[in-house]
């Protein structure tokens, strides 16, 4: 993607229909480090990788809880994270103290998606640079929702985001089928192995993640340090996954795919770099 | 409050009188009892709501668990308690997702105190009692007024027959105006509070109307809250 005339602002088109402002937000996302969510029956799980720190502070949150039945995990730009994250738990509480029930999730995360899209159609704003994985249970049983800058929310089984995040991607669709029936350890190790294919040039060893659940009779919670440690030690047992081999994160730059996600444009045939013909009138 | 109704008919009106066409508040009496020990507290409640003479429910509880540690008894409008501890419980949710604790009792009741002052100039017409544990693990009892001041304290009755049974309390666990020497008073235990606690109520509900059915009584230590129940006159 190069500069143009086309992505000064949120609201101007551009000739092949695309909105570059909203597309320059979605890489932000891939700023943040990789997140994990992924679902069985019963429950739904977070994983995140934490930047390795020594000097920085654990509390580095990329897993926040909402309310007793949802949480979300963040990829992108924190303080646009804390703003969203404060708008959703008060848009929870309300709804609880109004009905005495749970925000179902399916339209929890509608009002999120109207609240983003607002963002990309107003000329005194820019989109929220934050894409979030949304891990909720509810009546209709355990629910992954994705939600990105361009405010296109998609249900999913399971879904990885953030720097790198193709390799975990791909991890979760070879396992798809194992998903179901597994029980909560089992999922946060899945999580964990699809990170590990993420995790470029850092080391394998330093690994620190932040795991999170919520399911049947289990209200969302960010796991405890030593739960997190004990997690990481099962999975590691578990070995390598095994495609780590086959692929390397080398030609998988997630500006590969057809066009930034959501717009569907194949990369080869834009050319906005030369606009329309001859437009030597325009500033 | 409620009105008899015969105000309607000619023949009692009387020139000069006001009648007020509509009052905001309702009395839907009942009692709160807490007494607070050296790792523990005990709150009661009884579980009658009325409204004037007519019973609206004989197994109402009128005591509300904030968290693990406190508990709220709240009486007087029922829809002014209702209000009042939906948002204690939002704002108390607030606290846990900002600062990932619970909120201390003392917290609790510094928070309470000011909600209710806020509405200075439409009080919630409700007495509360909150009993919880502190931060050092000692019982506390906070007791407030409808417009939110706060006092500390080890026994506390409020609510219709808080006057009749806050001098029992003052003699059995305060030990005022007692004939006994010094070292006979009775140490205040865990069963005591309890069985001092029922006795009040058996009590209150002989003399106040407003009060009987049954007691929930909250034993908090910082192990969780233990519930008894105890049944009262009905009539």
């Amino acid at each position: 993607m190069f500069r143009n005339q086309y992505d000064s602002d949120t609201t101007v088109w551009s000739p092949q229909g695309r909105l570059f402002q909203v597309e320059y937000a979605m890489e932000a996302v891939k700023q943040g480090t990789v997140t994990v969510g992924l679902k069985s029956k019963d429950y739904a799980v977070l994983v995140a990788l934490c930047r390795a720190s020594s000097d920085v502070d654990s509390i580095q949150r990329k897993i926040m809880s909402v309310d007793a039945h949802l949480g979300i995990a963040i990829s992108g730009l924190t303080a646009d994270a804390r703003q969203l994250c404060h708008y959703l738990r008060s848009e929870c509480m309300a709804y609880r103290h109004s009905y005495d029930t749970e925000y179902p999730v399916r339209r929890f995360v509608e009002s999120l998606g109207n609240k983003m899209q607002a963002t990309t159609q107003s000329y005194n704003r820019r989109p929220y640079g934050v894409g979030m994985l949304v891990a909720g249970y509810d009546v209709k049983g355990a629910h992954i929702y994705q939600v990105m800058p361009s405010a296109t929310v998609l249900n999913c089984k399971s879904m990885a985001i953030g720097a790198r995040s193709q390799s975990a991607r791909t991890y979760l669709e070879r396992n798809l089928g194992n998903f179901e029936n597994c029980d909560m350890d089992e999922l946060i190790c899945h999580g964990i192995q699809a990170i590990r294919g993420s995790l470029g040039t850092e080391d394998q060893q330093d690994l620190t993640i932040n795991a999170a659940v919520v399911g049947k009779d289990r209200p969302f919670k960010v796991l405890t340090d030593s739960d997190n440690q004990r997690c990481l030690m099962q999975a590691k047992g578990m070995g390598q996954p095994s495609f780590i081999d086959a692929f390397s994160e080398k030609g998988m730059s997630d500006d590969d795919e057809q066009g930034p996600s959501g717009s569907g444009v194949p990369r080869d045939i834009e050319s906005d770099d030369i606009g329309p013909s001859e437009s030597t009138t325009g500033p | 409050m409620s009105s008899l109704g015969f105000e309607q008919f000619p023949d009692y009106q009387v020139p000069g009188v006001k009648h007020p066409d509509f009052s905001p508040y309702e009395s839907n009496g009942g009692s709160i009892v807490a007494i607070a020990g050296d790792d523990f507290v005990v709150i009661a409640a009884d579980t009658r709501l009325s409204s004037g003479y007519n019973i609206h429910s004989r197994n109402q509880s009128k005591l509300f668990k904030l968290s693990p540690k406190t508990v709220l008894g709240s009486t007087g409008c029922w829809a002014d308690t209702l209000s009042l501890t939906g948002l204690m419980k939002v704002r108390m949710q607030s606290y846990e997702h900002t600062h990932l604790r619970t909120m201390t009792t003392d917290a609790v009741a510094q928070m309470l105190s000011i909600t209710m002052y806020n509405r200075r100039f439409f009080p919630y017409y409700v007495s509360n009692i909150l009993a919880g544990i502190d931060k050092d693990g000692k019982g506390v009892v906070y007791s407030y007024d409808p417009i939110g001041h706060c006092e500390r304290a080890t026994y506390r009755a409020g609510g219709s027959a808080g006057t009749l049974l806050q001098p029992v309390l003052d003699n059995q666990i305060g030990h005022k105006n007692i004939n006994l020497p010094a070292g006979e008073l009775p140490p205040l235990t865990k069963e005591r509070a309890v069985a001092v606690a029922s006795d009040t109520f058996i009590s209150a509900a002989e003399r106040d109307i407003y009060t009987g059915d049954s007691v929930l009584i909250n034993v908090i230590t910082k192990d969780g809250i233990e519930e008894k129940v105890l049944q009262l006159r009905q009539d």
